[in-house]
């Protein structure tokens, strides 16, 4: 009985799975089809830019520089035994460029940019907004998807861009106030070590996490179905694929540009 | 395809399942220019599906759904473009775009599909509101609107367009008199200019006061259509017993 129980959950997430990957493939094409045909809404973008960029600012500044502190006074303890300290700085660095910085970057937005993205479209579908665009003749793919698509895809390698200076300015502080490192060399050591790749391959990785984030969450909403307690769901749907995409899109990113260093 | 009745609409053999729910097995109905057609039935029959397919919100299993002669029923969605600017849909709830103004609610349409400039577009709103009888609505956002009020500015945004065809999904369901009796002065004017219109309604005094026929979808299909004549003379007829409340 438990186990005829357990193969149809299964069965039901499968099937659950095949949707969401035939339908966040489905709506890919639509968003890249109508990005090159047809009008193009500016103002939407930039009012989309505004709210996915500016207003995630503050969060960004704090987890990065939180990120760099803590990061920094590990490294440091955890070095000091060995005599390792120096390294602090160029260890923060590395990390922060490659992994921390973007993947920390991109799972902030996923869980404000997403659930805002998911619950806002969700609600438009509740209320017939959404078919109401399309009853007067205009696109939701155009007037709603492309417009927060574009403005992750713009957005979040600025945003991880700033969170590498920020999360090693947190560093350099623990660095000279906890750790007694002199600030000069600790910026000298961060400068002189990290390279144009470190930087890049984690940059590069944010347009990837800029999709996982703001396609799902755009698939989550149009999908609502049955009035507003779908809309808390596809909300948290939306923040939790995000996430796992995230997480385990880094591990295939990271070695696509390892690969592509090496060449 | 057309057929000989030349209706602006028509409908032939219409299918529509849900999850393996057949709600519509064989639906066919027609309305000529100009005509206000009631379009009755009970609960879960499937009444707003089937306007909502008129539009392209929905696609048939099966079936033809022509508009002036052209079956629209698996065009694409750049096709039903030019459709929607000709046929508009007049949703429930209004269905009023909430993080903007009546205004700018307005201006949606015409900024979408036309060229005017912004004082033409003003001055269009501005009479709009006030053949609606909502000349103070303009600066103020959906939801500082009365239910009754966003209908009516659901109603004045789906005119935006001049459309040949109106089509309403339980345009007075929950208002008070006074604003039901608006909303029918308001299908009554869209008539007069010779606007086509289908009604999804359970209210019947509303279908007595604008539509000139009126069609029962039972038991998955378009039971009977009478002229609005021709009912007041059939009290014995399924469309009767279920305007009386005796079948379902």
């Amino acid at each position: 009985m438990r186990k005829a129980l357990a193969s149809t959950h299964f069965v039901k997430f499968m099937i659950e799975m095949f949707h969401f990957i035939g339908g966040v493939g489905v709506l890919s094409r639509d968003v890249f089809r109508e990005l090159v045909h047809g009008r193009f809404y500016w103002k939407l973008l930039m009012e989309q830019i505004y709210q996915v960029g500016i207003r995630s600012l503050p969060l960004v500044v704090i987890t990065s520089i939180s990120i760099g502190m803590v990061m920094s006074l590990q490294f440091g303890l955890g070095l000091e035994k060995f005599g390792g300290k120096m390294y602090v700085p160029k260890l923060l660095a590395v990390t922060i460029l490659r992994e921390m910085g973007p993947v920390f970057t991109s799972l902030m937005l996923a869980a404000r940019v997403g659930a805002g993205i998911a619950s806002e479209i969700g609600s438009m579908t509740v209320t017939q907004q959404i078919d109401a665009i399309r009853a007067l003749g205009t696109s939701p793919i155009k007037k709603i998807v492309i417009p927060r698509v574009l403005a992750c895809f713009i957005v979040l390698p600025i945003l991880a861009s700033m969170s590498n200076i920020i999360g090693n300015l947190g560093g350099l502080i623990i660095g000279a106030t906890e750790l007694r490192l002199d600030p000069n060399f600790y910026v000298l050591k961060v400068i002189t070590t990290s390279t144009i790749p470190d930087y890049l391959s984690g940059f590069g990785k944010t347009f990837f996490f800029s999709l996982f984030i703001s396609i799902p969450s755009c698939y989550f909403g149009l999908t609502v179905k049955n009035g507003t307690k779908e809309v808390g769901i596809a909300t948290t749907k939306a923040v939790v694929v995000s996430s796992i995409m995230i997480l385990v899109g880094d591990f295939f990113l990271s070695k696509f540009f390892w690969i592509l260093e090496r060449l | 395809m057309t057929t000989n009745r030349q209706g602006i609409i028509e409908v032939v053999n219409f299918h529509k399942s849900f999850n393996n729910r057949k709600v519509h097995d064989g639906v066919s109905f027609y309305i000529r220019q100009g005509e206000c057609l009631g379009l009755i039935g009970g609960s879960g029959t499937g009444k707003s599906v089937l306007l909502r397919s008129l539009v392209g919100l929905e696609k048939p299993d099966q079936g033809q759904i022509l508009f002036k002669g052209k079956d629209i029923a698996n065009y694409s969605e750049s096709d039903l473009v030019e459709v929607r600017k000709k046929i508009a849909y007049v949703f429930q709830g209004g269905a009023l775009f909430d993080s903007m103004t009546v205004y700018e609610n307005l201006a949606y349409p015409l900024r979408e599909h036309f060229h005017f400039t912004e004082s033409e577009i003003g001055e269009k709103i501005r009479a709009q509101l006030l053949e609606f009888g909502l000349p103070e609505a303009e600066y103020l956002f959906p939801g500082n609107l009365s239910g009754g009020m966003q209908k009516r500015v659901g109603l004045a945004r789906a005119m935006m367009m001049h459309p040949e065809v109106v089509l309403y999904d339980e345009p007075t369901a929950g208002l008070d008199p006074y604003n039901t009796k608006k909303i029918q002065e308001s299908i009554h004017k869209m008539k007069e200019k010779g606007v086509t219109s289908i009604l999804v309604t359970h209210d019947m005094p509303t279908v007595y006061a604008v539509c000139d026929k009126v069609a029962l979808l039972q038991n998955k299909r378009i039971g009977e259509q009478f002229t609005i004549e021709k009912l007041k003379q059939d009290p014995q007829g399924p469309m009767t017993q279920f305007i009386n409340g005796e079948s379902a």
